[in-house]
């Protein structure tokens, strides 16, 4: 067998002999030191590959800038062919690619776009039978009626059980499943995070409550290094069925560490889904196909929306697809981009723009990731004109993202920048004037929409 | 040599006992070769030195018991049964690797073999076999979630929290301490205040036990008790191995934070060696047999050797898929 000079580091391409630990004749055994190789990076031990005899030593001691994989040695093992020694025991051409050389890569074939072509949006449109409720009944309905459906459906987070859920969404669900189904966790995200993911790993489905998603930073490494990549880096064998959820953004009055939207850090990482809905019917139909929905999926709610009412349909199949996005408002001037509570700001400055005469195109993206690039693509090329609303700071933003998308798109189409009305870039203060200040406001969203459309 | 302890196991396993060790040793061997090579790139971790330690817990291992570690996961998926052609060819990087080339030396996993990864980020294995012990539960299996985890993560803060989750919910779940001295180049004197490691699990509830991991015999005899305990008590379990790794954290560390005299003093309890030195001696298996054993290895490892080197890159399109199922 032939010793070659070994790679000891992931950089280095050569390396110096600084010793011979042992001579012409020596019997050594799979592991002893050889010699000591001096490397990028330092002096390593180079270790017998094989019970044996030294034969022959190649290289001298004190030579230097040998290349990796130059024979520096023979050794003699019991049983091997005399040809073996001098037969190069590693193959030195290259690698074939399998299945063919084509090395043109289409970005967007990843197989999330599948998502979109296979859900259809006809159940929305479908004669259901309504009741108007709260945000917060839609998202406590979608979560009894998957877990009457599906027995792996289960629930857990801080206070979900015998509080009865600290925003009162997972009320009397410990009464109906019982305390093997909806568990109160320890104060202990990184954790009960990690259990629900390696419950997910096993095939159960997980609803894994963040009391806010502000608690979600103590268990952003599972999120990522575990629920998002688990399905790739295992070559498909691992996916991860499991749906992070609570509410997302600033509530009122809560301060800086209690107010802030994750929107962007989610929806920067493949392997994660990110759902944020405005408004309750869409909460209720988007929650029932995340907890259906074989990835991992972010559910961010928002506090301030609870409370708000819309009609939403009682039956079981109601379903709203992830990655389809909703045209709330259909006019001809500008496009208006938000989601979760953007869009409330956004539907908040309407009177005044149609004061204007300015008739807009309101687009709730409903979705983040997968993005429902279709429609907005269709709204811009017909309105030529985009501003973005977003809660969160808009340094490095989703918000920065989509204007950046639309202008590779729609390039030809804009007749105006596109201006993108974010939270400011400062922690959220406490002070009831600050706070409003620091997120997107009327006039800021109303004055966007008067510069794209060149009105004053 | 290992004393002779009375245990259940026929011939024929104690020769697979030994089969798998003298495996895991050669092709963590030929793993290393490769690296040398350029073959294997990136971050190598190899088990060897610590073989007794996952071949012990095996031998108490219903096929149906689930198994999670960290980032030194060769030994361990290969005692799941796992083909080594499909293990040597993730560490070439090729299609014909276990995770078809997209996970490399630290992502590994098979369902099929119960073996859940293979997980790069010190600690984060353990709430997730906390994890897959509560499925079991919640599912009402008989099945034993086992996590390995080694001595650096003993102090890392999830792992508390999957101490406590696991002892509160009464978790089917066996901690396995990997314990070889050093975190990477930081030793466990540097690292870990108080006694021993294992205690810190038993604060919280969890009953355990600190093992010599250098002995097939002694890990299997307290893998075996440990499997009996959670099965009749349902609830989890800690076993300390006090074991040893003869080469360096990856392949690029050179050693500088501990002796050649304690590395070679440690070489003197090889686990492989004596565990072959009691099957002769203790046991009074022929030679003959052994050698028949090892030579059968070292010529599958021949195979594995061409086999990772044949199989192919992964094709171009594997770049795009499955990031979502």
């Amino acid at each position: 067998m032939k010793i070659l000079l070994p790679a000891l580091s992931p950089t280095m391409e050569t390396g110096n002999l600084v010793k011979w630990l042992v001579k012409e004749g020596d019997d050594v055994l799979s592991g002893d030191i050889l010699a000591e190789i001096e490397t990028d990076k330092a002096t390593m031990e180079l270790e017998s590959p094989d019970d044996g005899k030294i034969e022959k030593i190649l290289v001298k001691e004190g030579s230097e800038n040998i290349s990796v994989n130059t024979e520096i040695a023979l050794l003699s093992v019991e049983g091997e062919e005399i040809e073996e020694k001098i037969e190069k025991p590693i193959e030195s051409s290259p690698p074939v690619i399998a299945n063919g050389t084509d090395t043109k890569i289409k970005e967007n074939n990843i197989s999330m776009g599948s998502l979109l072509k296979e859900q259809s949006d006809s159940l929305e449109t479908k004669d259901w039978s309504e009741k108007e409720i709260t945000m917060r009944e839609a998202l406590n309905q979608a979560i009894e009626e998957e877990m009457i459906l599906d027995k792996d459906v289960f629930l857990l987070g801080e206070e979900v059980a015998e509080y009865d859920g600290a925003y009162k969404v997972t009320q009397g669900l410990l009464d109906k499943f019982g305390s093997k189904r909806v568990l109160d966790t320890p104060i202990s995200e990184h954790g009960f995070t990690g259990l629900a993911i390696g419950a997910a790993m096993s095939g159960l489905k997980p609803i894994c409550e963040f009391m806010t998603f502000n608690f979600s930073m103590q268990a952003i490494d599972q999120i990522v290094n575990s629920a998002a990549k688990s399905l790739y880096m295992s070559g498909g064998e691992i996916n991860v069925p499991i749906v992070f959820r609570g509410p997302n953004g600033a509530a009122a009055r809560v301060g800086a560490q209690h107010s802030q939207c994750f929107i962007s850090w989610f929806s920067h990482i493949p392997g994660l889904l990110v759902v944020a809905p405005s408004n309750a019917r869409d909460a209720k139909g988007l929650l029932k196909s995340s907890i259906r929905n074989p990835n991992p999926v972010v559910f961010l709610e928002h506090e301030l929306l609870y409370k708000e009412k819309t009609n939403v349909p009682e039956e079981n199949d109601f379903l709203i697809p992830i990655g389809k996005a909703n045209l709330i408002k259909e006019g001809s001037d500008v496009t208006i981009i938000g989601f979760s509570m953007s869009v409330q700001r956004i539907l908040n400055t309407l009177p005044s723009i149609e004061k204007l005469g300015i008739k807009p195109d309101i687009i709730d993206l409903r979705s983040i990731k997968p993005l429902d690039e279709d429609l907005i693509y269709k709204s811009v090329k017909k309105t030529n004109r985009v501003v973005i609303v977003e809660d969160g700071w808009g340094n490095t933003s989703f918000g920065s993202h989509l204007s950046y998308l639309i202008q590779s798109n729609c390039f030809d189409y804009l007749d105006s920048e596109i201006i993108k009305v974010s939270g400011k870039d400062v922690p959220m203060p406490y002070a009831e004037n600050l706070e409003k200040l620091a997120l997107p406001n009327t006039d800021e969203i109303i004055s966007a929409v008067k510069k794209v459309s060149y009105t004053n | 040599m290992n004393k002779k302890i009375n245990n259940s196991f026929s011939d024929d396993q104690l020769l697979k006992f030994y089969e798998k060790m003298f495996l895991i040793r050669k092709f963590e061997e030929k793993a290393a070769q490769l690296y040398g090579a350029g073959k294997i790139g990136g971050f190598c971790h190899l088990y060897i030195g610590q073989e007794a330690v996952v071949i012990g817990i095996l031998s108490s291992i219903n096929s149906e018991d689930t198994v999670i570690t960290a980032y030194r996961d060769h030994g361990h998926i290969l005692a799941r049964g796992v083909d080594p052609k499909s293990v040597m060819s993730e560490l070439t990087g090729r299609s014909d690797g276990i995770s078809k080339g997209k996970g490399g030396s630290m992502h590994m996993f098979s369902k099929a073999n119960r073996f859940y990864g293979g997980h790069g980020i010190v600690g984060a294995q353990v709430p997730l076999g906390v994890g897959i012990g509560f499925a079991h539960k919640y599912r009402n299996e008989k099945k034993i979630s086992r996590v390995y985890l080694g001595d650096g993560a003993m102090s890392n803060g999830q792992v508390f929290e999957a101490f406590n989750l696991a002892s509160l919910w009464e978790l089917p779940v066996l901690f396995i301490i990997e314990n070889n001295k050093y975190g990477m180049g930081t030793s466990i004197g540097r690292s870990a205040a108080g006694n021993e490691l294992f205690e810190r699990a038993t604060v919280f509830g969890i009953k355990g036990e600190k093992v010599d991991g250098m002995n097939f015999f002694t890990v299997s005899d307290a893998a075996i008790r440990a499997r009996d305990y959670i099965n009749n008590n349902s609830k989890p379990y800690i076993i300390e191995m006090d074991t040893y790794r003869f080469r360096g954290h990856s392949m690029s560390d050179p050693g500088l934070y501990r002796t050649k005299d304690e590395v070679n003093k440690m070489k003197e309890i090889d686990p492989v060696l004596m565990m072959k030195e009691t099957l002769l001696k203790e046991y009074k298996f022929k030679e003959d047999t052994i050698k028949d054993i090892e030579s059968d290895i070292k010529k599958q490892i021949k195979d594995v050797e061409k086999f990772s080197l044949d199989s192919p890159l992964p094709d171009i399109k594997e770049l795009f898929t499955e990031v979502y199922l």
